[in-house]
């Protein structure tokens, strides 16, 4: 009995749409379908991975330079408060 | 007028000089508050990798106080430098800890890049890659 239901709903749901009017249509969702998918998981991609790396990077990049900067000015600072440090 | 700009840049001489005077004199005068002194000698405080103290040890109270006044003391010296600097407090402050950990002294704690607590050897100083 079920088997037979199964097939009987099955069957006649997927042939009539491939062979009447779901032929182009059925195309091109195939030939978008890589398209589709290429920019969901481009999307994805182009988000996640360099997220953390450009972050970090930057940090270390700018504070590298200013610490350079400030360094002098720094010293003096430690030298003239010599209570606090 | 010119009488008037003379006198008007000598009372900014003077100003200076008495700011200057009023500001080298305590710094030059005043050393480290004992109980802060003892608890770097005997490493119970040590110098972070942020630029302020840090508690190697549970402090107790009295200590706590102190150190929390000379970070405090600390911020606000960062926060005008800083600004004089066009520089953020945490920059300039991450520069002063860069040169607080290489100034300690054998014996004493400082912070290493990965946080640990380390005593300060004969060598060089574990620091941040980004230290000058």
């Amino acid at each position: 009995m079920r088997s037979i239901e199964l097939t009987r709903s099955a069957n006649p749901a997927t042939i009539f749409r491939m062979r009447k009017s779901g032929s182009q249509f059925g195309r091109r969702l195939l030939l978008a379908a890589p398209l589709v998918l290429g920019l969901a998981t481009g999307g994805c991609i182009s988000v996640k991975a360099p997220d953390k790396p450009i972050v970090i990077e930057l940090n270390i990049n700018i504070k590298q330079e200013v610490v350079y900067r400030l360094a002098q000015d720094a010293n003096n600072t430690i030298e003239s408060n010599p209570d606090i440090f | 007028m010119t009488m008037v700009s003379m006198r008007k840049s000598l009372a900014a001489l003077a100003a200076t000089g008495l700011m200057l005077g009023t500001i080298a004199v305590p710094a030059s005068a005043q050393n480290r508050d004992p109980a802060y002194a003892a608890a770097r000698a005997s490493g119970q405080v040590g110098e972070k990798m942020d630029g302020y103290l840090g508690y190697v040890t549970p402090p107790a109270p009295t200590l706590r106080a102190v150190v929390e006044d000379i970070n405090i003391k600390r911020k606000a010296v960062y926060a005008e430098k800083a600004q004089a600097n066009k520089a953020t407090v945490e920059e300039y402050a991450l520069t002063s800890g860069c040169l607080l950990i290489a100034q300690t002294k054998p014996g004493e704690k400082y912070q290493a890049p990965d946080g640990s607590w380390q005593t300060r050897g004969n060598g060089p100083p574990l620091r941040d890659s980004r230290c000058p």
